[in-house]
């Protein structure tokens, strides 16, 4: 009972939703730190950042933190989807007319589309990516590292591809827009003293963090 | 001022096991002094006067106290207008010639037992679940004010008390969820010492019943908050999904 209870329950989803949403978040920071260095297009910077992908493929600690991150996600997405056909079931029959935008968000409504979006996004993002990284047929730069730069650099100076990017960003800010907030009320973390300041953070997470992934992009696209 | 025309589309169901269907009815001279209800009175007895069968619907306080009224109202749970229940909603917050739709609460939970009647003892299953205080009643009962409590907590709990149970937190929900309903009767004793005892044991029993009973699960959409005619707080949510995780990993089995 003990164990069904921290992992069947409806809470219990919820807390590990919560958990590894939040977690996705602290990845989002530190992912996004390290490929603003993109944004330095010179000789010298594409030798750093193919430098700095050989460190986040090899370190070993590096390495433990990924393959938490892959089940984070991989949990996160499996319970969100679990979580999203329940919520059907409980309404077999629907409402006729519904005026849902009187009391709540269509984005907080609609969790599982643009988590399904951004699940659709990561699959592209790594294969073209992560796969190459790891298993692909990458050329060596002149420090005999693995030439990602020039990989990434040739898929943004295709416009489709920049859209494709910059469409998903759009779609993970308002995942945050609602998520960020909710992960806290999720986890019992509801206080009149802090909850406004939770919620004025999470408006600026979701806004912030997906405008500077989006930029890269847009930045290597425009300086081609 | 004067009376209206309107057009009210209504969900009739004959019976659970009816498939069901909207069906559109004119009223005429309906006087924007009438509370909801009875203007669906009104169309009851022409209705029956006519020989057809009346629209079923609950109701009983008609004062906003006991929980019975539902309704779905032009797509929100009680209708337009907040911390009110359809036997408070008046018929000056509509117009002439409005459509105005009219639906039964909608979840798995809750089955329609005829037209816009369903059947909530879902709730009453999740209330014996836990939702009380085991007193000992035989002669030797405690004043209840000899025991001191921090005004904010009792504040709190009487808030989390207001609930009706009228439903309308999982009619409002996109899911179906029952979270706030659960959570105001867990809150109520929680924040109180004479509820601490039995706290782990509610919380446990409480929310297993609701998911027992096929209420989907909280997005934290706060739709409940704004539609529940007692303005019932998130802040309890929050409360008991604390309390769960508590009584989780600290209880003895
Ligand atoms: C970088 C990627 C992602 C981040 C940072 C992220 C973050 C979050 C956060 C913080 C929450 C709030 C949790 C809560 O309400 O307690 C959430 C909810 C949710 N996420 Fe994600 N998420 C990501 C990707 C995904 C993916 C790939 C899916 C795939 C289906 C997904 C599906 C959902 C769903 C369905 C919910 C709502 C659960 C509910 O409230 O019922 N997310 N996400
Ligand atoms: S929480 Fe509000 S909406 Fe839900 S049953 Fe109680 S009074 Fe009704
Ligand atoms: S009839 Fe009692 S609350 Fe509406």
């Amino acid at each position: 009972m003990a164990r069904s209870a921290l992992l069947g329950s409806s809470l219990a989803k919820k807390y590990w939703m919560a958990l590894t949403g939040l977690f996705l978040c602290i990845f989002l920071i530190a992912h996004l730190a390290g490929n603003l260095q993109l944004l330095d297009m010179s000789p010298d910077g594409q030798l750093k950042f193919n430098a700095y992908a050989k460190f986040m493929t090899t370190f070993p600690l590096v390495k433990v933190v990924s393959y938490l991150l892959y089940a984070s996600i991989l949990f996160h997405a499996f319970d969100g989807i679990l979580l999203a056909l329940q919520n059907r079931k409980a309404r077999p029959v629907r409402y006729h007319y519904e005026k849902a935008g009187a009391n709540s968000t269509w984005y907080s409504r609609q969790m599982a589309l643009l988590g399904t979006l951004v699940l659709v996004f990561l699959v592209i993002h790594m294969k073209g990516f992560w796969y190459e990284m790891h298993w692909g047929d990458l050329g060596l730069d002149a420090d005999g590292n693995k030439d990602l730069y020039t990989l990434v650099a040739a898929a943004f100076s295709q416009p489709w591809y920049v859209a494709i990017y910059v469409v998903s960003m759009a779609v993970l800010a308002f995942h945050l827009l609602h998520g960020f907030a909710s992960a806290f009320q999720s986890l019992g973390l509801n206080h009149p003293r802090y909850t406004p300041l939770i919620k004025n953070v999470g408006v600026f997470f979701a806004v912030v963090v997906p405008v500077f992934f989006a930029l890269i992009p847009v930045w290597m696209f425009i300086n081609a | 001022m004067g009376t209206m025309k309107l057009t009210l589309k209504i969900w009739r169901q004959s019976g659970p096991n009816d498939k069901g269907k909207m069906v559109s009815y004119p009223v005429n001279d309906v006087s924007e002094d009438m509370s909801f209800l009875e203007m669906l009175d009104v169309l009851n007895d022409e209705l029956v006067r006519n020989g057809d069968d009346p629209i079923a619907f609950d109701h009983d306080c008609r004062e906003g106290i006991c929980g019975s009224c539902s309704l779905f109202i032009n797509g929100e749970a009680h209708g337009p207008g907040r911390g009110i229940t359809t036997c408070q909603l008046h018929m000056r917050k509509f117009k002439d010639g409005d459509v105005i739709q009219v639906e039964p609460w909608r979840a798995g939970a809750f089955p329609v037992v005829k037209d816009l009647v369903v059947d909530r003892s879902a709730f009453d299953r999740i209330q014996a679940a836990g939702g009380f205080v085991s007193v000992n009643t035989s002669g030797n009962l405690v004043d209840g004010n000899a025991i001191p409590i921090p005004k904010n907590d009792a504040d709190s709990a009487f808030d989390a008390a207001t609930c009706i149970g009228c439903g309308a937190c999982v009619a409002t929900c996109t899911n179906s969820s029952a979270m706030l309903f659960v959570a105001a009767k867990v809150s109520q004793f929680a924040l109180l010492p004479q509820g601490r005892p039995e706290a782990r044991k509610r919380v446990l029993a409480m929310v297993e019943q609701m998911d027992k009973e096929g209420f989907g699960n909280c997005s934290n959409t706060g739709a409940c908050e704004v539609e529940c005619p007692k303005g019932i707080s998130l802040e309890h949510i929050a409360r008991m999904n604390r309390e769960y995780v508590a009584a989780s990993v600290t209880k003895d089995r």
